[in-house]
């Protein structure tokens, strides 16, 4: 035990929250960077694009729902805190998923002379989202803190969060379409391979010179036993893809999974080395997770009802994959 | 007046309010179809499923692209919601979050992921699972909208009628979590405002059922639609007033102020009258220009000619605004009362004389959104009637609200207000769009379904060529 005399609920929420968050930046992260890479030449493209994600897009929205409530059930003064200092931001991300959530409804029910207009709305809702979150991530990594660095770090973050999620969106469609679209997809998946691979290390450099403890943190003994592996493990993933991707599509469309898996464990690992910063903070060196936490009983009162509803929630999920597996087909009804 | 303005407190708390009234407003218009509208699909697929009867399917193919429109402005709106706690009210989460947080949590954990992950599959499922697959998906589904409103109408009603906690410090903590659900109002609430999504959505596929028939849709199924509609209006209408009745006399036990704003009663009195039209005039604590019915508020209310009703007056610095509430009760009323009307004609039509005359069919699309409006103006009747409190008797309104700098709420309200506007003319058109359509599908005898395969039938039924000329023509 690291932390005897504390109590282990804050720390069980904590950790459902980080996972809330995860799945959510995995699962909506796809589908936004497919919305973000809708091209402007090809309405039958647009059209693939859009029926491989329809199925999907609300549930893998509903995750940052669940996060952000986890937020508010377990840490309401964080939750204030944060929300409050990111106000503009997340009134923008708003903006931008409401116009992607309708867009995808009304492009097809529309007069189809609007249908052009409702999928750039869609391809901007889904642009002012991924630049926000990670414009907020950028901000809530650093403090909130008002200097010049603090701010170009959240910009660059902005830029990297979106690389991040038309890497993985990319790397969904190499999975879920054929042809020319699947061609085209393995192209935009191996720039932006390049471009998350930049970003993830002009991150950690600047992050390591923000801040003395982090410094620490990552550069101690025994850590730097975690770091190296864990550095070799993400070039060798980003290797693979590069090189996977140059020679899509393979017979039988052998591996059409590899980037997509791959990207996965790229953003499981990036979000455990944010975890691991940030840790025993839920506003940087200013609310620890206990500082925050919400009464005994009302967190007990949700944890049970999580722990029962959570893993019934996963495997409806993944009967809904089931259901939608394979290549992406027209969406009738 | 200058003090007001240069306060940045106030006017932040101000645009606050304006902001949370329309993002709740405009979010509330959407679920408020589609809690009833799911029932209506199941009950569509489970009578097609038990009679063979093709109208029926085509029924519920034509509803379910409406419900999924719907849905989705109900998602996007609804994740605008989950975040206004945190950026507008902080006070509210900081002293109550304790109760709210787990309400509002068991919400996502039992609706919201149902709901979303179901919906595809009674979307796009049908040809990819087995008929019966697809009917317990549309059942899941309308169990999470329900579910849905369980948890929040039980938040509100707490919000409303709080039990079953304590405050230490300044905070709620929880002593029986059955009491804080099961509050006194709670009941009461539920049961009004599913019977108003029952109303609301029988309403709406009434009109625009209506609608299809009066622009010449052929087949027997937009008829059967407005048959089912009216019958189901006809039911829920009485069934309604007697449940608003109840309530009424719940939120006189709980809340007394809020009754005395809504029947316009100042000082308090014996015999009160029912005030049928006035204006609340807060300055001179009065009503001008009373329309009334003698001692008729006393027995609706105490059930007794002479029954005390308690006056604004008596609640110094706890009473509402009245001529809002006032006001938004009786459009309430009126467009309830308008609604029997409606339902009752149209069910002695189709039951007596097995017909539809066209001046109802007329007064049936004019009903369209009418339970829109009703809904509307009682949420505001029930939510301003609750000022100024946030949560009745423990926190106040002012004490809620956020500190960030007014010029930034007036710019994230602005925004949200020109989307909704924008949202709003499309969802409205769309309907319309739609109900067209169908109409020329079934003009050329193609199938529902034909509507997405067939790619003329995109355009209703004709060509992209043949939609230009008729548009020149």
């Amino acid at each position: 035990m690291i932390f005897p005399e504390y109590d282990w609920l804050p720390l069980a929420f904590v950790s459902l929250m980080g996972l809330a968050f995860l799945i959510y930046a995995i699962l909506d992260g796809y589908d936004l960077g497919v919305g973000v890479l809708l091209p402007r030449d090809n309405q039958a493209q647009r059209d693939s694009m859009i029926y491989s994600i329809g199925p999907f897009w609300d549930a893998n929205e509903t995750w940052l729902v669940m996060a952000i409530g986890l937020l508010l059930i377990a840490f309401p003064s964080a939750h204030s805190y944060i929300l409050q200092g990111l106000y503009l931001p997340t009134a923008i991300m708003l903006a931008g998923l409401i116009l992607r959530g309708v867009a995808f409804d009304f492009r097809t029910k529309a007069p189809s002379r609007f249908k052009q207009k409702w999928d750039l709305a869609f391809k901007l809702g889904s642009l002012l989202a991924t630049l926000t979150q990670g414009y907020m991530l950028g901000r809530y990594v650093t403090g909130f803190e008002e200097t010049n660095a603090a701010l170009a770090f959240a910009l660059l973050s902005a830029v990297c969060v979106t690389a991040g999620y038309c890497f993985i969106g990319s790397a969904w469609l190499v999975m879920k379409t054929e042809g020319e679209l699947q061609i085209r997809a393995a192209r935009w998946a191996r720039y932006s391979n390049l471009l998350m691979a930049l970003g993830i290390v002009a991150v950690s450099i600047s992050n390591l010179l923000l801040s003395d403890i982090i410094m620490d943190k990552w550069l101690g003994f025994p850590q730097v036993f975690v770091l190296v592996p864990t550095g070799l493990l993400l070039g060798f993933l980003f290797l693979l893809n590069h090189l996977y991707l140059k020679r899509v599509p393979l017979e039988n469309d052998l591996g059409c999974w590899v980037p997509f898996t791959s990207a996965s464990i790229i953003f499981v690992l990036c979000f455990c080395g944010l975890a691991y910063n940030f840790f025993p903070y839920i506003v940087w060196q200013k609310i620890t997770i206990w500082d925050a936490a919400s009464s005994r009983e009302s967190l007990w009162f949700i944890f049970v009802g999580a722990a029962i509803v959570l893993p019934v929630i996963l495997a409806y999920t993944a009967f809904t994959y089931r259901v939608f597996r394979g290549k992406t087909r027209k969406l009738n009804y | 007046m200058l003090e007001l303005a240069t306060d940045p407190g106030v006017s932040s708390l101000m645009l606050s309010r304006i902001q949370f009234a329309a993002n709740i407003s405009f979010h509330i218009l959407f679920p408020t179809i589609n809690i009833a509208l799911c029932w209506m699909l199941l009950f569509f697929k489970v009578r097609y499923a038990t009679t063979g009867d093709d109208n029926w399917l085509r029924v519920y193919r034509f509803w379910v692209r409406i419900f999924a429109l719907t849905f989705a402005l109900g998602v996007v709106t609804g994740v605008t919601m989950s975040f206004q706690f945190g950026t507008n009210w902080p006070g509210f989460m900081e002293t109550v979050g304790n109760i709210a947080g787990p309400l509002l949590g068991y919400e996502v954990l039992t609706a919201f992921f149902l709901e979303a992950t179901f919906l595809p599959i009674m979307l796009f499922g049908i040809e990819r699972v087995s008929d019966r697959t697809h009917t317990i998906a549309t059942a899941l589904v309308t169990l999470g909208t329900s579910t849905s409103a369980f948890w929040i109408l039980s938040l509100d009603s707490w919000m409303q009628t709080p039990a079953g906690f304590e405050m230490r410090d300044g905070v709620a903590y929880v002593t029986d979590w059955w009491e804080v659900i099961f509050n006194p109002s709670m009941p009461y609430r539920l049961t009004h405002m599913l019977l108003a999504s029952g109303l609301t959505a029988a309403f709406f596929v009434a009109g625009i059922s209506a609608y299809r028939i009066y622009k010449g849709d052929p087949k027997h199924s937009a008829k059967l639609a407005l048959k089912f509609a009216i019958i189901t209006a006809a039911i829920l209408a009485p069934l309604q007033i007697i449940v608003g009745d109840f309530h009424g006399l719940n939120t006189l036990k709980y809340q007394p102020a809020k009754v005395a704003a809504m029947e316009g009663i100042w000082e308090t009195e014996k015999g009160a009258p029912l005030l049928l039209f006035a204006i609340p005039d807060e300055e001179t604590r009065s009503n001008k220009y009373e329309i009334a019915i003698p001692n008729l508020a006393s027995i609706i209310l105490t059930h007794e000619m002479d029954g005390e009703l308690q006056g604004v007056n008596d609640f110094p610095d706890a009473a509402p605004p009245v001529a809002p509430i006032f006001f938004s009760f009786r459009v309430m009323v009126g467009t309830g009362v308008l609604m029997l009307l409606t339902a009752g004609f149209g069910c002695w039509y189709f039951v007596r004389k097995n017909q539809y005359p066209p001046w109802l069919l007329k007064a049936t699309i004019a009903m369209t959104f009418s339970g829109w409006v009703a809904t509307l103006a009682g949420w505001y009747v029930t939510e301003i009637g609750r000022q100024p409190f946030l949560v009745s008797g423990v926190l106040r309104t002012a004490d809620a609200a956020t500190q960030i700098p007014s010029g930034n709420i007036a710019l994230s309200l602005a925004m949200y207000l020109s989307i909704y506007f924008l949202l709003l003319v499309a969802y409205i058109s769309t309907l319309f769009v739609m109900a067209n359509r169908a109409i020329r599908l079934e003009v050329n005898n193609l199938h529902v379904s034909d509507m997405q395969t067939d790619p003329a039938a995109v355009n209703g039924g004709i060509s992209e060529k043949q939609f230009n000329l008729e548009k020149q023509a």
